[in-house]
């Protein structure tokens, strides 16, 4: 009788309790059955990948210039994908170029977010006059369109990869901050932030049990959205010559530099945006995917 | 609401304020000596000085803001150093080039983005809202730059119907966008332009539709009896001001962000003003085109909250 | 427990080691607390008024009983309880916790009395933490406190398990994965895991089924005399406190009109208020239909409350002494049953002064 009762007790126990999943768990699951989102990941390792191993994969070096091959067409000789007009390889370039583009991507970004979450996360926490303080002066930053500000910054600190990246960081770390300010101050005024209070804990560790899990998530979903726009950004600044410098190959300043050439090899021209909108087009899908996979109403 | 408006008016001065001490900080964060880079490379020690007097250099920092701050709410802006003209009526100049294509953009991108952003959202779920939301995820990933490339390729290089570049020998002075002769020089970069607040415009556009057709009120109206235009109607009307408001602050992304697309076509507006300042070094036309496009894109952020108060009834903010 | 009789012989025979002012000394004394939430306005943010939320509160909650508190929304009821857990910063008013001054020089201390006094909150879906699992919400106390991760979420499991969900099959759940009844037994265990001598309970059990709101009712009930403790019950159903309450305390617009024994209040409400709020309730007896509406319209505006008596607005006895001078809580014939009335003072200038009703 009793063996029967323990048994009908811990039937009953795994019938009734569901597989317990912590939020992630739950994200990366319903990430699995969105191929669309899993497509455009595999995209995007596959472009990490390439620019990680561009040395090995490209076969010629990107840099070599050669007065004879100029401009040749999509499949001349070994040149896979044509010539530019100072006689490089094309389909070199194009897979050194991916790592500038990458860098330009995510380093701003991951900068940005780490600034911009922290001074959101304080503003929102603390209120007051920290907060109209932090967020004001964000209001000021707000007021440029963001090329203007990228254009602004990198183009009075003059071009270089370096200033470029200060200067997509500083246009990304304003939107972050208003959208961790904003998390925070929801949060922060529920009923298990004050649970918290009355059991006698400290600010430091509410912020960091109670706070951060739920500011996390809909910081980074922002950020992975600005990923895309940070590529476009950067490329847009090597475009206007802010950026990358000579001969470093990049897609942003090949289409620059090729643009002389469009009577010529109109589509070898064209071939480093189409590169630059898989790029950001990927990261575009797949911070989409991730949004509707973390919306979890809790 | 006038109460609002006031104050929404009162609140943009502490901004503007704002963005006149980051565009007064650039020509500090700018390498070299400040006095070098707002003087053309021959200019004599006799100019040197002078500068240093009128700039007040020899003061401390906030006091130069403040005579800077002076001078630029009087017009003065400087001296652009490649054309000896006044940067302010350069920046004037081109400021309404960037206007017509700019504006030119939006009414295109608005146009057919309400369209296909009402119809994907009557479609919700279904094929045309797939292939509306896919195109808006394509227009905001293509990077503009290269689309105007790519129709320059189409349209000028291939078939010939359409200028590459430029505004036609007329110039600016006498632009007008009732001849073809002249208009055909803005249609590409329009086209080009229009592409981002086409995506976004479409997404509000279908969220915001969307949002409406699942309230309670239309579906009131389908018990009613109401046939799908009359609910149309009724949603869109209520969608509207929303989307007017994204419309409003494209339109500023638009002019603030014109830089690309100018110098691509090299349309005389204030982008490629800003370009052909950078590539010369020239500080002081560089500083005038930034000061003016973030005014720019402030009053406009202004004067969309401001009419969004007006048209939104629910709006009486106290 | 017995379902008909409310825990009335509450006061406890334990023995408890954690006491310190005697059998005698009230658990929690309130004296005067006051919090009045600035209204700011205009480009400056200038202050143009307050609205008095608690204004002058004043009562004292004995050990082992269980105290309720009743009133409309709005009446200051939520703030009074974020007050006395300092969540929010008093204005002025003194507590007394067991004889001992909350933060003065010689008085314990306001994380002593954190660890002593406790909260459960409404049930909603802020009151937990959505990105922890239950037992670490129980665990996180307990853990400021000093006590490792180990011992912390053996607690919570035999906290779990006291409050009839068996740990193993809800510890490491999501609040999202609870019913509502779940996720406020879990709100209790959180509660009790410092182990206090007295809960605030504000609206506890409002946004709950009534089925599930019964063993709530019972599983509260349980706990308080298993782990010795003293409730102050907020609610605004009237019922419910009826059945936990050994005393009740009516509050409106911010002030105490009325406190006295549960049965007292309900049987012989004294203060107009009380009566009108009691009368509101339906009846199961269809001969006792509700026809006119005991009490209308909204309460007054408490960033300007009425003159003298804030009630009077409402009230259908309101005479001109009642706009002039403000009652104060007096003692009327039953002992502990006090009411702020000019009607029930002998001497107060109301033509119905002194009268018994």
């Amino acid at each position: 009788m009793t063996d029967v009762n323990a048994l009908l007790a811990d039937f009953a126990e795994k019938e009734a309790s569901p597989p317990v999943r912590g939020y992630w768990s739950s994200v990366a699951n319903r990430l699995r059955y969105d191929y669309v989102t899993l497509f455009f990941l595999a995209v995007i390792l596959l472009i990490v990948l390439i620019s990680v191993f561009a040395p090995l994969l490209a076969p010629f070096d990107p840099t070599k210039s050669s007065m004879a091959y100029r401009m040749k067409p999509v499949g001349f000789r070994n040149f896979v994908l044509g010539t530019d007009e100072l006689g490089r390889d094309m389909l070199s370039r194009l897979l050194w170029g991916g790592r500038t583009s990458l860098l330009m991507g995510l380093v701003p970004v991951a900068l940005a977010t780490f600034i911009g979450g922290i001074l959101g996360v304080l503003a929102g926490f603390l209120g007051g006059w920290v907060n109209t303080a932090i967020m004001r002066t964000m209001d000021i930053f707000y007021a440029f369109p963001s090329v203007l500000l990228a254009v602004a910054i990198s183009g009075t600190l003059g071009g270089g990869t370096k200033n470029g990246m200060v200067a997509l960081t500083l246009v990304f770390i304003p939107s972050l901050c208003r959208v961790a300010e904003s998390a925070t101050t929801q949060v922060r005024g529920l009923d298990f932030v004050e649970a918290a209070r009355a059991s006698g804990a400290s600010t430091l560790s509410i912020v960091q049990h109670h706070i951060l899990g739920n500011v996390l998530g809909p910081v980074f979903i922002f950020a992975s959205s600005l990923i895309s726009v940070s590529i476009l950004l950067g490329s847009g600044l090597s475009f206007l010559g802010l950026g990358v410098e000579p001969p470093t190959p990049d897609w942003g300043l090949m289409l620059s530099t090729l643009r002389s050439a469009i009577y010529v090899q109109p589509l070898v021209c064209a071939l480093p945006g189409v590169a630059i909108f898989i790029t950001s087009l990927s990261f575009n899908l797949v911070s989409d995917g991730l949004r509707q996979a973390m919306d979890v109403k809790a | 609401m006038w109460y609002y408006a006031a104050r929404r008016v009162l609140m943009s001065i502490p901004i503007a304020l704002g963005v006149s001490v980051i565009c007064y900080a650039l020509v500090l964060l700018a390498p070299g000596d400040p006095i070098q880079s707002l003087l053309p490379p021959d200019a004599s020690p006799e100019d040197i000085v002078y500068l240093k007097k009128l700039y007040g250099f020899d003061k401390p920092i906030p006091i130069q803001y403040l005579l800077w701050l002076q001078r630029a709410l009087s017009g003065d802006l400087g001296i652009s150093l490649q054309t000896n003209r006044p940067v302010i009526v350069e920046v004037f100049s081109a400021l309404s080039n960037t206007f017509v294509i700019s504006v030119g953009a939006v009414l295109l991108a608005f146009t057919l983005a309400f369209i296909l952003g009402t119809l994907a959202a009557y479609h919700l779920g279904k094929p045309t809202d797939r292939a509306v939301t896919a195109a808006a995820v394509v227009g905001v990933s293509i990077p503009n730059y290269w689309l105007g490339i790519v129709l320059v390729i189409i349209f000028a290089v291939k078939l010939g119907v359409l200028p590459a570049t430029g505004m036609g020998s007329q110039g600016s002075a006498h632009f007008s966008i009732f001849e073809w002769a002249q208009l055909k020089y803005a249609v590409l970069p329009i086209l080009t332009m229009a592409l981002v607040p086409l995506g976004i415009i479409m997404r509000t556009t279908r969220s915001a539709v969307a949002e409406v057709l699942n309230n309670d009120f239309v579906q009131m109206l389908r018990a009613k009896g109401l046939g799908p235009l009359a609910i149309l109607r009724h949603a869109v009307r209520n969608a509207l001001p929303q989307v007017l408001t994204v419309m409003g602050l494209q339109l500023g992304y638009l002019v603030g962000g014109s830089i690309l697309v100018e110098t691509i076509f090299t349309w005389p507006g204030t982008g490629f003003l800003m370009s052909k300042a950078i590539l010369t070094r020239d500080v002081p036309l560089l500083q005038g085109s930034i000061l003016v496009l973030a005014m720019t894109f402030v009053t406009i952020n202004l004067v969309v909250d401001l009419l969004q108060t007006a048209v939104d009834p629910r709006i009486k903010r106290a | 427990m017995n379902a008909t009789a409310p825990a009335s012989a509450a006061i406890t025979e334990q023995i408890d080691e954690r006491d310190r002012g005697g059998k005698r000394q009230p658990m929690l004394i309130a004296d005067k607390l006051k919090k009045y939430f600035p209204i700011r306005s205009g480009v400056l943010q200038r202050q143009v008024g307050e609205v008095k939320a608690v204004d002058e509160v004043s009562f004292a909650v004995l050990k082992g009983e269980t105290l309720g508190i009743v009133g409309e929304s709005g009446c200051g009821k939520s703030t009074l309880a974020r007050l006395l857990m300092h969540l929010i910063p008093k204005d002025s008013g003194d507590l007394i916790f067991d004889g001992d001054p909350v933060g003065g020089v010689r008085g314990i201390t306001l994380r002593e009395l954190r660890r002593n006094m406790q909260m459960v909150f409404q049930d909603s879906y802020s009151s937990l933490n959505p990105r922890l699992p239950v037992q670490d919400s129980i665990a996180y106390g307990p853990r400021v406190h000093g006590m490792d991760y180990k011992d912390a979420r053996k607690l919570a499991a035999d906290l779990l398990d006291k409050v009839g969900l068996r740990a193993a099959m809800f510890g490491a759940r999501y609040p999202h994965e609870l019913s509502g009844g779940q996720k406020q037994r879990v709100n209790i265990a959180r509660a009790l895991a410092l182990n206090p001598r007295m809960l605030i309970l504000d609206e506890a059990v409002s946004a709950l089924d009534k089925s599930v709101e019964a063993q709530v009712l019972n599983l509260l009930a349980h706990l308080k005399r298993e782990f010795n403790l003293t409730y102050l019950f907020i609610s605004h159903d009237l019922n419910v406190v009826q059945y936990i309450s050994d005393r009740v305390l009516v509050m409106y617009l911010g002030q105490v009109v009325e406190i006295g024994p549960v049965d007292d209040i309900y049987n012989a409400p004294r203060h107009p208020y009380s009566r009108a709020l009691l009368e509101s309730r339906l009846s199961m007896d269809p001969a006792q239909r509700v026809i006119e509406p005991p009490i209308s319209g909204d309460p007054p505006n408490p960033i300007n409350p009425p003159s003298g008596c804030r009630f009077r607005t409402r009230c259908a006895f309101a005479e001109d002494i009642c706009a002039s001078s403000t009652p104060l809580l007096g003692a009327v014939s039953t002992q502990n049953h006090f009411v702020a009335c000019h009607m029930a003072s002998a001497g107060s200038g109301h033509s119905k002064a002194g009268l018994a009703h």
